[in-house]
């Protein structure tokens, strides 16, 4: 059969361009077809044993097992459009420990992290219009994207200081000062993605005083409960403070990183509200947006999710899991410090082992970058941002070598 | 001292009363002008049919599949695929924007049939809603007007979701008032369209009325699209679910493509694999040729990464085993001709029903229209009655789900339908 493709017919796409590759995961495809027995993989934020490898927890697996388990009663029916009841009441305790019990907390199971910025942000378009939002220079590749698409203006806050490798504390509440009243402000629970560099408590008390006086709207992001301090409340201190303070906010909560079950999508849209009438508005609103988007969120990692952390066994043995993983990066921190340190390689490199999370922000420049990709292939984003993840004890040498051949290369 | 600083403020936070008034500070206004949101109304459906307690309740609204028993079916084929696929120890990493390429070459196949000529760009999405939604958001940002146009009647969700892709969304005449396709007053508002229109079509079993052109009818469609240069785009949920037959199902989007239209395609595995809640799907848009492949392909995985990253993986990898592994395949043919063979020996058994219930009305639409749902022809007020009267749920359009009726409860609901029926309107 000849296929003839009628020139009469449309020419819609013909001029559709080619996007670039998406900056993470172009840089992952990079690694995947780079064929050198070399090769390390620091570009994306998953975790790795120390064998390189992806570590399905076991409690998943445990999980997994029950569900095969149930037999009959094990179907793909339909969630409701905010998804799984017992999964929305298992998240929000983690999240919002006791404020959960109350019914001012609005909360909707949402599509990973992302999924949950989006409808958050669509309802901030929809709901709260003229808002701008404002988000810490720098942020998660992809937190720019998520918000201009929904329509809203995004500004920065101040956040890092290049100088210290810390936080730029001034410039961020000098910042927020300036944004109008009533804007919406994205702040990293803890464990800042591509920084590592968090608040203090104390910080976080003025970062609190000054939006609460300007009325602004917080937008927490949290991705990495659990891994910040291996801890899921002192990992939730800023987001109880805030609610302790009665300020609304709205939290998009993700359980790919603490979990490892990144591409099954887990995560939660949930809001705290001032009464039970609002939450239930803002549950229905939420559940517009999901049901024009996607309709009803998928089913597996919910159930997975729930079925651990309702077990008090398997509750526990998920905070066992939550210690290893931030155990080892920590581990990998101390190790690659220690590597560079015994090179004395030029420059400060404390802050490798103040950052806090499953990134560091190296300082390397772009050249630097582009050298340790292409002469070394260790894979980073351009930014310098490693993930500490990818670091195991056979390429620590490696890796602190080849950063002190760029950074004593004078790139 | 992070821990006792949690602490303290804990303690402060239980001595404050439930509904949390702050009067510490000014508390926000924030969500004051948020108001409650209106009921999904096919959702709702189910809501309300659990808090029924009428022991006699059938629920005719969600189309989900039930088997004779009124239980969700599981297919074997799932289950051995879901088996091996835990056996396999598999991990849960992010399989990439689209989908895996595996799972896309399967689907496309699955669509377009084993064609290696055929350039289509595919990513997967969340089932056929997200499908959808992603071709609305990618729609709009390349084509010049702001109009699209769904069938009158068409399934309830295809208007808000194009609405909120930024479209305006008209209709073309479809359902003729007595239980069958105007297929004139459809041929003659497509002429009466704008060149370069974007129609959307069922492919198969139209949502919600049953009925589908015929063979000579898609012909007809096929060369008026070519003549008017009007974009096909087709929404496949019930491949498979009309005939039983995968080929036949998708006779209408084949055709088109080998009159030599480049149709877009919504695909849905919820229905045809019982995936239902794994929200498994993809977006199918065929090119001109590789370069525009390749440019189509960038820009869906541009819309996706704002909107949720990448899609959810177990559903996809159920599809994947079931689709590859022959012997499963196999399996799943046999499947697919089960449910679908027991929803037409369903439209018999009500038909036969309606006789004995003492029905002269001409109920023959329900046999002649195809797939999970029949457009009963009942009024709102007639519905009104079934719900509240008999505890039967269905949609205020009149359109029941086949899959809920079942040897018990088909008389029942023969009777009840009847009855309705009398009511003056």
């Amino acid at each position: 059969r000849i296929l003839v493709y009628k020139t009469l017919n449309h020419n819609m796409f013909s001029e559709v361009p080619v996007a670039p590759p998406d900056a993470i995961f172009g840089v992952k495809d990079r690694y995947v077809k780079d064929s050198s027995k070399d090769k390390v993989n620091l570009s994306i934020g998953a975790y790795r044993t120390n064998e390189g490898l992806p570590w399905v927890l076991p409690v998943v697996e445990k999980a997994r097992n029950q569900l095969v388990n149930m037999g009959q009663d094990y179907n793909h029916e339909y969630l409701s459009i905010d998804g799984l009841s017992e999964f929305r009441r298992v998240a929000a305790n983690i999240l919002w420990g006791e404020y959960a019990q109350n019914d001012n907390i609005a909360i909707v199971q949402g599509l990973s992290g992302t999924g949950s910025l989006y409808t958050g942000a669509k309802f901030i378009s929809k709901f709260l219009p003229g808002k701008s939002i404002y988000i810490p220079n720098p942020t998660w590749g992809n937190h720019k994207n998520v918000f201009t698409n929904s329509g809203l203006e995004v500004h920065e806050y101040a956040y890092y200081d290049t100088d210290t490798n810390g936080l730029d504390y001034d410039g961020f509440i000098r910042d927020l000062k300036n944004a109008p009243d009533g804007s919406v402000i994205l702040l990293h629970l803890c464990a800042h993605n591509p920084t590592g560099v968090d608040p203090t408590a104390e910080q976080w008390q003025g970062i609190a005083d000054i939006i609460q006086q300007k009325d602004h709207l917080s937008f927490f992001d949290t991705a990495y409960q659990g891994f910040a301090t291996g801890d899921l409340d002192a990992d939730a201190y800023a987001l109880r403070l805030f609610a302790d303070r009665g300020m609304n906010c709205l939290v998009a909560q993700s359980f790919s990183k603490n979990f490892g079950l990144y591409g099954e999508r887990v995560g939660t849209l949930s809001a705290f509200t001032n009464s039970a009438e609002e939450a239930e508005a803002l549950n229905s609103q939420f559940k517009r947006i999901i049901r024009v988007t996607y309709s009803n969120p998928p089913s597996f990692g919910a159930r997975v999710v729930a079925i651990v952390l309702s077990d008090p066994e398997l509750f526990e043995e998920w905070k066992e899991c939550l210690k290893i993983m931030s155990g080892r990066i920590n581990d990998m921190r101390q190790a690659l410090y220690d590597a560079i340190q015994e090179k004395e390689t030029p420059g400060e490199w404390n802050h490798i082992l103040k950052q806090i999370g499953m990134f560091t922000y190296t300082g390397l420049n772009p050249k630097q970058v582009q050298s340790l990709i292409e002469d070394y292939h260790i894979y980073l984003l351009s930014t310098g941002r490693i993930s500490m993840a990818g670091i195991t004890t056979s390429n620590v040498e490696y890796l602190a070598q080849a950063i002190d051949d760029v950074v004593r290369a004078n790139l | 001292m992070l821990a006792r600083i949690i602490q303290r403020q804990s303690n402060r936070r239980l001595s404050r009363n439930k509904t949390h008034t702050n009067t510490r500070f000014i508390a926000t206004k924030t969500w004051s002008k948020v108001k409650l949101g209106p009921v999904d109304a096919i959702l709702g459906l189910n809501v309300a049919f659990n808090q029924d307690p009428n022991p006699k309740k059938v629920n005719l609204g969600v189309g989900a599949y039930r088997t004779n028993e009124g239980k969700p079916f599981v297919l074997e084929c799932v289950r051995e695929a879901e088996s091996a696929i835990f056996k396999g120890k598999n991990n849960h990493e992010y399989s990439g924007i689209g989908g895996t390429e595996k799972f896309c070459d399967l689907s496309r196949e699955l669509v377009f049939g084993p064609d290696p000529d055929l350039n289509v760009a595919t990513v997967q999405t969340i089932s056929g809603t997200g499908a959808l939604r992603v071709a609305g958001e990618f729609l709009r940002k390349y084509v010049d007007h702001k109009d699209i146009y769904v069938s009158d009647p068409t399934w309830g969700n295809h208007i808000p979701i194009f609405r909120d892709s930024g479209f305006n969304v008209k209709t073309y005449r479809y359902y003729d008032g007595d239980g069958g396709l105007d297929f004139e007053g459809m041929i003659e508002d497509l002429e009466e369209m704008p060149e370069n229109s974007i129609v959307l079509l069922h492919a198969c079993a139209h949502n919600p009325t049953g009925i589908d052109p015929t063979k000579e009818q898609w012909n007809r469609l096929s060369s008026l699209f070519d003549v008017k240069k009007h974009i096909p785009f087709f929404d496949s949920a019930y491949q498979g679910f009309a005939t039983g037959n995968l080929e036949n199902d998708a006779y209408s989007i084949r055709r088109f493509v080998n009159d030599g239209h480049r149709p877009i395609v919504t695909q849905s595995y919820a229905k045809n694999m019982g995936l239902y809640g794994e929200r498994v799907g993809a977006l199918h848009i065929v090119a001109r040729d590789a370069m525009e492949l390749n440019a189509l392909d960038s820009q869906l995985k541009i819309n996706i990464r704002p909107m949720y990253s990448n899609p959810p993986i177990h559903g996809a990898r159920l599809v994947t085993e079931v689709l590859s592994n022959p012997e499963l395949k196999k399996l799943w043919l046999s499947e697919i001709v089960e449910m679908s063979d027991r929803i037409q020996h369903c439209r018999h058994r009500l038909v036969g029903g309606l006789k004995n219930a003492g029905s002269t009305k001409d109920w023959g639409h329900i046999t002649n229209q195809i797939g999970m749902f029949c457009y009963t022809g009942l009024s709102m007020e007639q519905v009104d009655t079934l719900v509240n009267n008999y505890s039967i749920y269905l949609t205020k359009d009149g359109r029941i789900s086949i899959a809920g009726i079942n040897d018990d409860n088909v008389d029942y609901v023969a009777t009840a339908i009847h009855e309705a029926s009398l009511i003056e309107n």
